[in-house]
């Protein structure tokens, strides 16, 4: 191993998350070239003085107290309000502010659809290298969970390999300032992304296309619907509508 | 209403073990104690509102992703100036060997407080969870939402940047 490798591996010596064969090999490095063993000297000073919760924050009782009562609070509400038989609807108030943004971005803009612009975007900078997916599967059980925590609504994954659209995974992304589910499909060789994000606004399908991709986007169970890919427009269409049946 | 009061005790359960934790990643991301405080109970009722979509699993980094993204929320709307800049910072100066790694055999806590504190968001952020928390790098991938690969990289320039804000002085003495 050179010592450039040796930089780039260090971190992961150091994380435990290096194999055994790299680690070894770096073991007998440091042992011989000093500048290695004094960089690795160096970091383990730092992470010692980071470590063993010295520079920890505890906090404090009093802000544990206001918190514990401030969810006894809200769970009263919630109690109070399923008694009634009126559950505050905060997916439909976060998908109502979602749409009024989206809508206020189409409208302040007519010219040019900034989130559509966004969805090409994403769509070629997940054909990079890595980027692709964070959870790769071909099983809809393995992605749907994944998304549970990342974010605030539970994204759509359908199997579609019966009608030679295989699922191939998902990862979490950014379309305008809010957080999108991608999912991605597979044609073949083309890549299909589908982001996704809780909205409300026409129902209608709607085709686009730009820079040499084909854009659908629906609406369809108060969801936002962004399906792209550089797979030619028919078997897109024929795509959006397998997915979107029920 | 029985399901409605069991929530409440599912939720003392799987979060509350983990407020201190919680607490030290809004107070590195805030670097304020106060706005730590109202970013921690605005994320826990969050936590608390979603609770239902929380499908199991590792509570911890669940409560780490949604304090995370309430700090986030937070910076953005009270420090967009210092988010802004932060991010436009050229961060992709390679790692060399230099004469002051020899010097850092031994780091004092409070100057590594002070150097993390002077660290971006994002570096604080990934130092936090594995150092303190000892996540690994497919947790933070998680509790992020970043690819393993941008984990990594972004571990590999903060402890960089963090040992070159250690070595400051001795850098300066070396090139007089």
């Amino acid at each position: 191993m050179s010592c450039k490798e040796i930089r780039v591996f260090m971190d992961g010596y150091l994380d435990r998350e290096l194999d055994l064969v790299r680690s070894i090999d770096l073991e007998r490095h440091l042992h011989d070239c000093s500048e290695c063993a004094a960089l690795h000297q160096a970091r383990m000073a730092v992470r010692a003085a980071m470590g063993a919760g010295t520079l920890r924050y505890a906090a404090g009782e009093r802000l544990k107290k206001n918190v514990r009562a401030a969810l006894a609070e809200r769970d009263r509400e919630e109690r109070k309000a399923q008694r009634h038989g009126f559950q505050i609807p905060w997916t439909a108030i976060a998908a109502a502010a979602a749409a009024f943004v989206v809508a206020a971005a189409l409208w302040m803009r007519p010219g040019a659809n900034p989130v559509e612009n966004d969805v090409v975007a994403s769509h070629i900078r997940s054909l990079m290298a890595n980027h692709l997916m964070d959870v790769p599967s071909t099983d809809q059980h393995t992605v749907k969970p994944w998304f549970a925590g990342k974010l605030d609504f539970a994204p759509p994954v359908k199997d579609l390999a019966a009608d030679g659209f295989p699922l191939v995974g998902g990862r979490l992304d950014y379309i305008g300032n809010h957080a999108a589910a991608a999912i991605v499909y597979r044609r073949n060789q083309h890549i299909i992304n589908v982001f996704l994000w809780p909205g409300t606004h026409e129902g209608r399908i709607r085709a686009a296309g730009g820079q040499g991709y084909n854009v659908i986007q629906t609406v369809s169970n108060g969801m936002q619907y962004w399906v792209v890919s550089d797979l030619n427009r028919q078997e897109l269409q024929q795509f959006t509508e397998r997915l979107l049946a029920p | 209403m029985k399901i409605a009061a069991s929530k409440l005790a599912r939720f003392e359960q799987a979060a509350m073990p983990h407020f201190d934790a919680a607490y030290n990643l809004a107070r590195w991301l805030t670097r304020s104690s106060g706005d730590a405080d109202d970013v921690v109970q605005e994320a826990f009722l969050r936590a608390f509102t979603f609770f239902d979509s929380f499908r199991g699993g590792d509570g911890r980094a669940w409560l780490f992703s949604i304090v995370r993204n309430t700090c986030y929320t937070w910076l953005r709307k009270n420090r967009a100036q210092e988010m802004m800049t932060e991010f436009d910072e050229a961060l992709h100066s390679a790692e060399t060997a230099s004469p002051e790694t020899l010097q850092l055999r031994r780091a004092d806590s409070e100057m590594v407080r002070e150097g993390l504190g002077k660290l971006p968001a994002e570096f604080r952020e990934v130092l936090v969870l594995r150092e303190m928390e000892d996540l690994s790098y497919k947790e933070i991938a998680d509790v992020t939402g970043l690819p393993i690969g941008t984990v990594m990289s972004r571990l590999a320039r903060a402890r960089k940047r963090l040992h070159d804000h250690l070595c400051e002085p001795a850098s300066q003495e070396s090139s007089a």
